[in-house]
């Protein structure tokens, strides 16, 4: 394969620039995402009557609908209704809507491996309910929960590929508007690759040490 | 001193059902400060859920509970503060998996009694050292044998002044070796004057600690006796045939006979 190295150097920069665009969309989406995970998680765990109903149809809405199709919904739907929002805060919601069902489910099976004595013996020691989960089952919770918390953050982080769909600049949508008008597909398709690479391997490594050091502090069983 | 201020604990009428099934039916029982006394009964005769219920974890049906003169309802807003005047210990460990001992300890004087953290330590260590456990403050509860471990759950519940301690057979998912440990700390901390409610299958050690005995059987409270009267002479013909299973015979019993011969 021949690379045109000029033209790699030349749109080097572009990339740069659209690669803020995918880390900013996917850091404030995940954090998002992670929130709706623990409120959505926390009300089934505790069973809360009527929320426990919306919040499963929502985890159902989310995971069974293309992000891409969640996404014109809140890009070209919402007008329709009279609420605009930029493609960046449609792009930040999207993923929040689609990775809190993921995080949701994740911690809620966190949650459920907890045993019930845990619960029960922070309330004789006289904790009140925010307080046992705040302290004591949250934070034994999450270290059930990291792996698949980790996998969901690498998830997400590749999903704003699709945020190109309406019309952001991000990585996928530098390279395709480079294709478009060069042909240099290589040359465009090879940085898309490697950019997405440099994003994604410090945060996967990042997840294997974290998952390391949680099974060696391994104060479970 | 007048009669109620000697109460500790009082329990009237205490019905409870699962369901169709009457666990508790109409308990009466009264605990005096400073007394211990050991609840007994065979597997499933509501024993646990008396002592659920007395702390709030369980709701009841019918009739009262009141500790120290204040009457305990599941789920009112005073049950967490009246629950730091009750130490409980259960069957399975409880210790919190992701703290280390003495955070453990020091994490319920800490943030529900907001007592200083110096303080809540220094009791913590004087009551380590007595159960001999003070070089283990900094490990974690999955580094210690099932018998440190209640050991430690003891003084956890110690630690935040309790008026009376409940033991839900502590002792029952110990291997035998480490039974000792746990009941030598039950056995000093009734010496030390603490008004006790123990669930336990340890006979002996019941006679030892007990200034009563109550006998629960079917959800309803057979026996009330001073502890030296229930093992010599109990009144109900099911304390008897109950205490009768702990014994060991060099013969075996007249039934066995029938179903070996």
């Amino acid at each position: 394969m021949n690379l045109d190295w000029n033209f790699i150097i030349k749109y080097a920069p572009l990339y740069v620039e659209a690669a803020k665009l995918t880390v900013f969309i996917a850091f404030w989406g995940i954090l998002l995402a992670f929130a709706v995970g623990v409120l959505c998680s926390a009300a089934l765990y505790y069973k809360v009557p009527v929320l426990r109903r919306i919040i499963q149809a929502y985890v159902e809405l989310s995971r069974n609908t293309p992000l891409l199709v969640q996404l014109f919904f809140l890009y070209f739907g919402l007008p329709n209704i009279g609420i605009v929002l930029s493609g960046e805060a449609c792009a930040m919601i999207g993923i929040a809507f689609l990775g809190g069902s993921y995080m949701t489910e994740t911690l809620r099976s966190g949650l459920e491996s907890i045993d019930k004595i845990q619960e029960e013996s922070a309330a004789s020691l006289g904790f009140n309910k925010w307080f046992t989960m705040k302290e004591i089952i949250f934070p034994q919770a999450m270290a059930v929960s990291v792996p698949g918390i980790c996998a969901n953050v690498i998830f997400l982080i590749k999903e704003t590929s699709v945020v190109s769909g309406i019309a952001l600049a991000d990585l996928m949508y530098v390279a395709k508007d480079l294709i478009g008008l060069y042909y240099k597909t290589d040359e465009a398709l090879t940085m898309l690759v490697i950019s997405y690479l440099m994003i994604l391997l410090p945060v996967s490594a990042a997840a294997t040490i974290l998952e390391r050091r949680l099974r060696h502090a391994g104060f479970g069983n | 001193m007048a009669d109620e201020d000697r109460i500790m604990l009082e329990i009237a009428g205490l019905k409870k059902k699962f369901g169709e099934d009457v666990i508790l039916d109409g308990v009466d029982l009264t605990i005096n400060k400073g007394e211990v006394v050991v609840m007994l009964g065979s597997s499933g005769c509501g024993k646990s859920t008396l002592l659920r219920c007395i702390n709030g974890l369980e709701s009841f049906d019918k009739g009262s509970i009141r500790i120290d003169g204040e009457e305990i309802v599941s789920g009112s807003k005073a049950l967490p503060r009246l629950r730091q005047k009750i130490g409980m210990v259960f069957q399975s460990y409880d210790l919190f998996p992701h703290r280390n001992i003495l955070d453990n300890i020091t994490l319920a004087p800490v943030k529900v009694q907001k007592r200083a953290k110096e303080d809540a330590r220094a009791q913590a260590e004087q009551l380590l050292r007595r159960v001999g456990l003070w070089e283990k403050r900094k490990a974690y509860p999955r580094e210690l044998s099932g018998g440190q471990k209640q050991r430690v759950a003891i003084v956890r519940a110690l630690c935040m002044n309790p008026e009376i301690m409940l033991f839900d057979e502590v002792t029952a998912a110990l291997d035998p070796e480490m039974v000792r440990e746990v009941l030598d700390v039950m056995l000093e901390l009734a010496q030390g004057g603490m008004t006790m409610l123990i669930v336990t299958h340890e006979m002996g050690f019941a006679r030892a600690v007990a200034d009563r005995i109550v006998f629960l059987d079917e959800g309803k409270l057979l026996e009330n006796l001073p502890a030296e009267t229930f093992f010599n002479n109990p009144s109900t013909q099911r304390a008897k045939d109950f205490l009768q299973t702990f014994e060991f015979k060099k013969t075996l019993t007249d039934e066995r006979k029938d179903q070996l011969s």
